[in-house]
């Protein structure tokens, strides 16, 4: 019951913010305005479900933004020209869908380094994902050179800009894939295991359950996800930028918590999450719609994580 | 020569918690120059009393007074003040600071331009550690002693702030024999100073040198406060124990089968000391339908034995582990729990359960794992799995999805059974089964121990309290130095006997 009540209150707050916003602004109730924040959290929100079962199980990840860039710039740069393999003596050709697969599978990969840094090494997950952040972010100039790569074609940036059933395809894909996990982290074993381990991780030991690797595939989800992220920004700006997604991974910590998940593991939920990214979005866009200075933006949404946490903590007390 | 005066008096001590109730009106005193000695078996209230005189918790009702003088202490630093000191079981030290900065640690003295008055700390400490003829060097960084001369640090700091009483919580029971002896000295050049103290310990024998008074507490009620000397060890036993033992423990016949469980040879090596062991070649066996004591002093090894049958520690152990006649490969623990071995850890807030997760998810949680990492649940077996686990178990909870942190300790034990009991084991170990939990969850959980070997489980339980091990056990197991010491049958053994094998006395 509790914990019902207690993924009541972001979707309280959601709902106060967007009637106060309606009607403080009438372009903010548009629907084309409601499609507008939809999309702009389409990438926050593709990271934040990758982060919430991170968090869940204990975790943290911080090398999300920088994996976002080097799966957006692989996959351009596959999409541009072909893979030279020196030692074969051949070029591979990438279909758009073969470059996807491969930005995917590298953020993948990240997580996996990640996983294994955590499980097998044993480092604490926020200095193992701090690692990462910067290989991939290094990974990610090396592939490029330092500079974008733009011209992407239209059948890839259909991803970031196309519409389907009058809803901007990255909503549709963002939105698919935090409804996935979330039914993964309610109706599986994994899930209800990486809630078991962020819990009391000993306890989860002493039950026989497989904690490394379930944790070790909550990073692989949350790199695939930084990937997907990655080429829908890449989608979106037709160009892949390896500046892009730095400080990805504040905003998408900041969903989670909003959403009311424990930092310390075990609670929270994807929906929370969902709900985190909305809050975040609106604000965002409402004060944006409201004529606030963009530099105020930054101190409300650091208010509102405050807020959140705070409140979190006084329910918690009560156990 | 004149009666001490009592120097800290509590009278009518009540206290609460939820589902339990932990005293019920509790007296105790402490006399300048005298040392109490505190008695009672787990769960009888000791620690709770404690807490009150220091000031952690306050009472419901009951009145505390301080050389005569009603008082009240609404915190540990109220209670610090006034002059009383705890020593904690487990040490309140910081290791990475010296024995100077632990003993000032909260209170340095400071020089008038602000900043910490290092040379008056370690002069004040040099003093303080002179007078209790404590040869330790205080520059020396706390986590750099011994443990012995770890807690001798502990008390210098807290007669430091001139405390006239001072509490101390099984102290000896992480000291070597000349660490104790250390310890006794100190004790009685502190009584010679006129310091009152509370001494709670389970060692009956090593009170006769230093107690001047004892006073029992059993179910959370004062049972006797007498002076040491006028009851005999026999009496202070009846009176911790206090109850007919046949009716606290429902253990009926039951015909032993085939052996279950063997462990041949067994060794575990202890990686934080290079060529030491926890326990050596060690074998054992249990039957179908058969509850196996395992009894030692702290420290024996026997939480590591469970959890190297569990298969918690496959690098540093080697053995054989046989169920039902069959050698088993054990490495980890889903390696046991396929074999049919269930174990119920000692901790269980920080082993047994999930707390955040409810009743429900708590009693499924051992089962699945067979079906691979990413199986979807069935709800509804699930929900029926657990329910009749529940009914089995008499586990009050007002329903499946209430947080297991909702409930009493008595029921939080019974739903750690109830998760092994899902997993269908055919060995249930069992560490510390009852501890600190009440009376009435206690004897429901023996009722059940003799319910599962009537279906031919097999039980291996390890126990700190003697009567419990009596009485449950169809054969005792004592461990101590890394090896089984001393086996007794039913009805063979008495206490002294055990605790003769546990103590290796010869």
């Amino acid at each position: 019951m509790r914990e019902r009540l207690a993924a009541f209150q972001p979707l309280l707050a959601l709902i106060i913010m967007v009637a106060v916003l309606s009607v403080a602004s009438e372009t903010f109730r548009t629907s084309e305005n409601g499609a507008n924040v939809l999309r702009q959290i389409s990438v926050n929100l593709c990271l934040s479900t990758g982060m919430t079962l991170v968090v869940l199980s204990g975790g943290i990840d911080l090398s999300v933004g920088s994996v976002l860039a080097l799966s957006g710039a692989i996959t351009a740069g596959l999409i541009r020209r072909p893979l030279e393999v020196p030692a074969a003596g051949v070029a591979l050709e990438f279909t758009v869908w073969g470059a996807v697969v491969a930005g995917i599978s590298a953020g993948l990969l990240m997580g996996l380094f990640n996983g294994l840094a955590v499980t097998r090494f044993a480092l604490p997950p926020f200095v193992a994902t701090l690692g990462t952040l910067s290989i991939a972010r290094g990974l990610t100039y090396l592939w490029t050179g330092g500079a974008s790569t733009t011209g992407l074609g239209t059948a890839f940036g259909w991803m970031g800009t196309g519409t389907w059933l009058r809803l901007p395809v990255p909503v549709w894909i963002s939105v698919g894939v935090a409804m996935l996990f979330w039914l993964v982290s309610r109706r599986t074993r994994f899930g209800r295991y990486v809630y078991a381990i962020g819990g009391n991780e000993r306890a989860a030991v002493l039950s026989g359950l497989r904690v490394q690797r379930v944790k070790a595939w909550v990073y692989v989800i949350a790199g695939g996800l930084a990937g997907l992220a990655g080429l829908l920004v890449t989608a979106r700006a037709d160009a892949a930028d390896p500046n892009a997604g730095t400080g990805y991974e504040l905003d998408s910590i900041a969903a989670v918590v909003i959403g009311g998940t424990s930092l310390s593991g075990g609670k929270g939920s994807v929906v929370g999450t969902i709900l985190g990214c909305l809050i975040i979005g609106v604000l965002n866009n409402g004060l944006v719609m409201l004529q606030v200075s963009p530099f105020w933006q930054q101190v409300f949404k650091g208010v509102v994580i405050l807020v959140a946490v705070a409140i979190d903590r006084a329910g918690g007390k009560q156990d | 020569m004149t009666e001490p005066a009592d120097v800290l008096t509590a009278r009518g001590i009540f206290k609460s918690f939820p589902g339990v109730r932990a005293l019920g009106g509790v007296d105790i005193s402490v006399r300048a120059g005298r040392l109490n000695a505190l008695l009672g078996e787990n769960g009888a209230g000791k620690s709770t009393l404690m807490n009150i005189l220091s000031g952690v918790y306050q009472p419901d009702r009951g009145e505390l007074f301080w050389q005569g003088r009603r008082i009240r202490f609404c915190n540990p630093r109220e209670a610090q003040a006034a002059g009383i000191a705890i020593i904690h079981q487990e040490l309140n030290l910081i290791p990475g600071l010296t024995v100077t900065e632990n003993v000032f640690l909260g209170r340095e003295p400071i020089t008038r331009w602000g900043t910490i008055d290092l040379r008056r700390m370690i002069a004040d400490t040099e003093t303080l550690l002179h007078q209790l003829r404590l040869e330790i060097n205080p520059a020396v960084p706390v986590g750099r002693l011994p443990v012995g001369s770890q807690q001798l640090v502990e008390i210098a700091k807290a007669l430091s702030s001139h405390s006239r009483v001072l509490i101390m919580d099984e102290p000896t029971s992480a000291l070597s024999e000349q660490e104790i002896r250390s310890l006794f000295r100190l004790i009685k050049q502190l009584k010679s100073d006129g310091v009152g103290l509370i001494y709670i310990t389970h060692k009956l024998d090593e009170l006769s040198e230093i107690a001047d008074d004892v006073t029992i507490l059993r179910d959370g009620t004062l049972v006797a406060s007498v002076e040491w000397g006028r009851a005999s060890t026999d009496d202070l036993v009846r009176w911790m124990v206090g109850r007919d033992l046949s009716e606290l423990y429902p253990k009926t016949e039951c015909a032993t089968g085939d052996e279950v469980l063997a462990v041949e040879r067994m060794t575990l090596a202890n990686s934080s000391l290079p060529g030491s062991h926890y326990f050596q070649d060690v074998s054992f066996s249990v039957c179908r339908g058969e509850v196996v004591g395992l009894f030692g002093l702290m420290g024996a090894g026997r939480t590591e034995l469970l959890q190297t049958i569990f298969g918690l520690h496959p690098r540093a152990s080697s053995g054989k582990v046989r169920v039902n006649g069959v050698e088993v490969a054990i490495s980890s623990p889903p390696d046991a729990i396929q074999a049919g071995i269930a174990l119920a850890p000692e901790d269980r807030k920080a082993e047994g359960l999930v707390m955040p997760m409810d009743v429900g998810e708590n009693t499924v949680l051992a089962r699945g794992n067979r079906d691979g990492a990413f199986g979807w649940i069935a709800r509804n077996a699930e929900q029926r799995l657990a329910q009749q686990m529940c009914d089995r178990l008499k586990i009050k909870t007002p329903s499946l999805s209430q947080l297991v942190s909702n409930l009493s300790g008595g029921n939080q034990q019974k739903v750690v059974l109830a998760k092994w009991l899902a997993t269908a084991p055919r060995i249930l170990m069992l560490d510390e089964p009852t501890r600190g939990i009440d009376i009435n969850a206690k004897k429901e959980i023996y009722s059940l121990i003799d319910e599962l070997v009537h279906q031919g489980i097999g039980v291996l339980m390890v126990s700190s309290e003697l009567p419990e091990i009596l009485a449950l056990s169809d054969r005792i197991l004592v461990l101590a130095g890394g090896r089984i010491a001393g086996e007794f049958v039913r009805g063979e053994a008495s206490e002294e006997d055990i605790l003769a094998a546990a103590f290796q006395r010869r």
